[in-house]
């Protein structure tokens, strides 16, 4: 039999981590032919956060990357600890604001921020302007069933 | 030899606001205590403009708010949760660590390569903020005391980086200690150092060199131990594992004045859970309630009054049923009507680890109900919210809520508050 232990830590935000617990305790009778192969249960935080010190979750407002996978709404899994590579889909700051766009290199030590949308022209990352990358995007947590 | 590092989070509160809001970097920022009393916190423009550290923000909120100054109300939820993220950051990059507070920890330093250690401790540097966003310097040298200085001229020169080490060149540490005054070194207050410059010391440097037995008949021990770590000798050792506290308070600041008896007792009722659930956190219980209600002092035209009283628990627990009986058994007895209140607390004393309590004949057994009970509770309140579930007195309207007005999101410990990114 199972019991399960959540331990889950004092901010409601964290997803709590469900170990199992051995409880195999009755005296008479047999024991569970299971229990020499316990194993954790799947739990989606391991996935998900590889590394909590440097993981922050942002919630994506706006459209115009879903040709990248990311819809109105979903939830960017943020790992800082990353270093940023060409290609990735990183959080910026821009604006005074935090935006979500795709790094590109043009030339080695050039690095632009690309926008899905054509509407908006490519930002060259600049600490001067406050452009800068605040993160890449690990995942994208899309809800798709609303009930 | 022993070496400590000292890794302090450069303007914390307002580093981790600027995480979140880019908006706030390179602006002159303040951080206000709970009920936006104090200036707890500044970024470097702030301090340009002369606000003091703790001053109050009635009195200064004039000239901040001519020179444009940001001002928010305290996010503790952040602050905490950064806080840990920090540490957790140091702690593999060291062996053994004491975190000292919020905002600072001593790192044992000891087995690292000493010629590497500008370079070590740049790096650290760098993946803390990259990690986390959040600045840090980093000051080393073999003592905690001088650790201690390190780091704070550390954020005195551009050129540094953030980053000092004093083990490697004596001239250097010299240098330093003739550059700080006695009142900054750790350990002297503002009282010793007055002490200290009356009979001529007046650096760190003069302490170092002054007569021992002079230092002894002047501040006492606990200045000649100070004076040995600026010497080299590391008398203070790193406290990883901290004494299990003795006390748990939870007090506030009312919003506004109260008189009302039935709102300071939700009050209380709210604080005697807060304590009971942050000691169950620790697996501990407690023997003894104190109650304290005290009016505003900076009111002095109206009627003063403060009083505290404490309750005994027998046996010790940490359920809330008997820690609110206590609380508010204890409340009743001290309070007087005609008094505007400006702040009450509830302290839990006698704090011992649960299953330790010392039982004799006459001591009650504890009520069986209390142990599952808490447990439920504890168990909803992690999964639906702080206070989803609380003991009736303590909901009620909150009109003693502090006021934070400015209060940012909790952006790393709430889903409805986390950072929106826009996508373009």
């Amino acid at each position: 039999m199972f019991h399960i232990v959540s331990i889950a830590r004092s901010d409601e935000g964290a997803p709590p981590v469900h170990v199992p617990e051995y409880s195999c305790t009755v005296p008479a009778g047999f024991p569970s032919p299971a229990d020499d192969h316990l194993q954790n249960q799947l739990d989606v935080a391991g996935l998900l956060v590889a590394r909590p010190a440097a993981t922050f979750f942002c919630r994506a407002a706006g459209d115009s990357m879903t040709g990248a996978g990311i819809q109105d709404g979903d939830v960017l899994v943020v790992d800082r600890s990353i270093s940023p590579q060409n290609g990735d889909i990183v959080v910026a700051t821009c604006d005074g604001g935090l935006t979500v766009k795709r790094l590109r290199s043009m030339r080695p030590g050039e690095w632009v921020l690309e926008a899905a949308n054509p509407a908006y022209p490519p930002l060259a990352i600049d600490a001067e302007n406050g452009i800068t990358v605040w993160g890449v995007v690990a995942w994208s947590l899309t809800r798709h069933c609303r009930r | 030899m022993p070496r400590f590092a000292l890794v302090d989070c450069n303007n914390f509160y307002v580093s981790c606001e600027r995480v979140f809001n880019p908006a706030l970097v390179g602006v002159p920022v303040v951080v206000l205590s709970n009920n936006d009393g104090c200036v707890i916190a500044r970024s470097n423009e702030a301090k340009a403009f002369g606000i003091a550290m703790g001053a109050p923000w009635f009195k200064v909120r004039e000239l901040a708010e001519k020179r444009g100054v940001v001002a928010l109300s305290s996010n503790y939820a952040l602050y905490g949760d950064m806080s840990g993220r920090v540490m957790s950051v140091l702690a593999e990059h060291v062996p053994v660590l004491e975190v000292y507070s919020i905002d600072e920890s001593f790192l044992d330093i000891s087995t690292l390569p000493g010629d590497m250690l500008t370079e070590w401790g740049r790096e650290l540097r760098a993946t803390v903020r990259q990690w986390t966003g959040i600045p840090v310097s980093v000051g080393m040298a073999s003592t905690k005391t001088l650790a201690k200085l390190a780091n704070s001229l550390s954020k005195t020169s551009p050129r540094l980086q953030g980053v000092l080490d004093l083990t490697q060149n004596p001239r250097w540490l010299d240098a330093a200690l003739h550059k700080t005054a006695v009142g900054d070194v750790w350990g002297i207050g503002r009282r010793w150092a007055k002490r200290l410059t009356d009979v001529g010391v007046h650096t760190a440097a003069d302490l170092r060199d002054a007569d021992t037995d002079l230092i002894r008949r002047h501040i006492g021990i606990c200045g000649v131990r100070t004076q040995q770590e600026l010497r080299g000798d590391a008398v203070l050792e790193l406290d990883h594992a901290p004494e299990p506290r003795k006390s748990c308070c939870c007090s506030r600041s009312f919003g506004k004045a109260v008189g009302d008896y039935g709102q300071v007792r939700d009050a209380v009722s709210a604080f005697a859970g807060r304590a009971a659930r942050k000691i169950r956190d620790e697996r501990l219980v407690s023997g003894c309630v104190q109650v304290f209600i005290r009016t505003s002092p900076f009111r002095n035209t109206a009627p003063q009054y403060s009083n505290s009283t404490t309750v005994p628990l027998s046996p010790a627990t940490a359920a809330t049923p008997a820690i609110l009986d206590a609380a508010l058994r204890g409340l009743s007895a001290i309070w007087r009507d005609g008094y505007a209140y400006a702040k009450a607390g509830v302290i839990l004393l006698d704090l011992i680890p649960a299953g330790t309590e010392i039982r004799d004949l006459f001591t009650p057994m504890p009520p069986t109900h209390h142990a599952p009970l808490m447990q439920a509770m504890d168990a909803l309140n992690d999964r639906y919210g702080r206070e989803t579930l609380h003991f009736g007195l303590a909901a009620a309207q909150k009109d003693w809520v502090s006021h934070q007005d400015q209060r940012t999101p909790s952006y790393t410990t709430r889903w409805q508050d986390i950072p929106s990114v826009r996508v373009e």
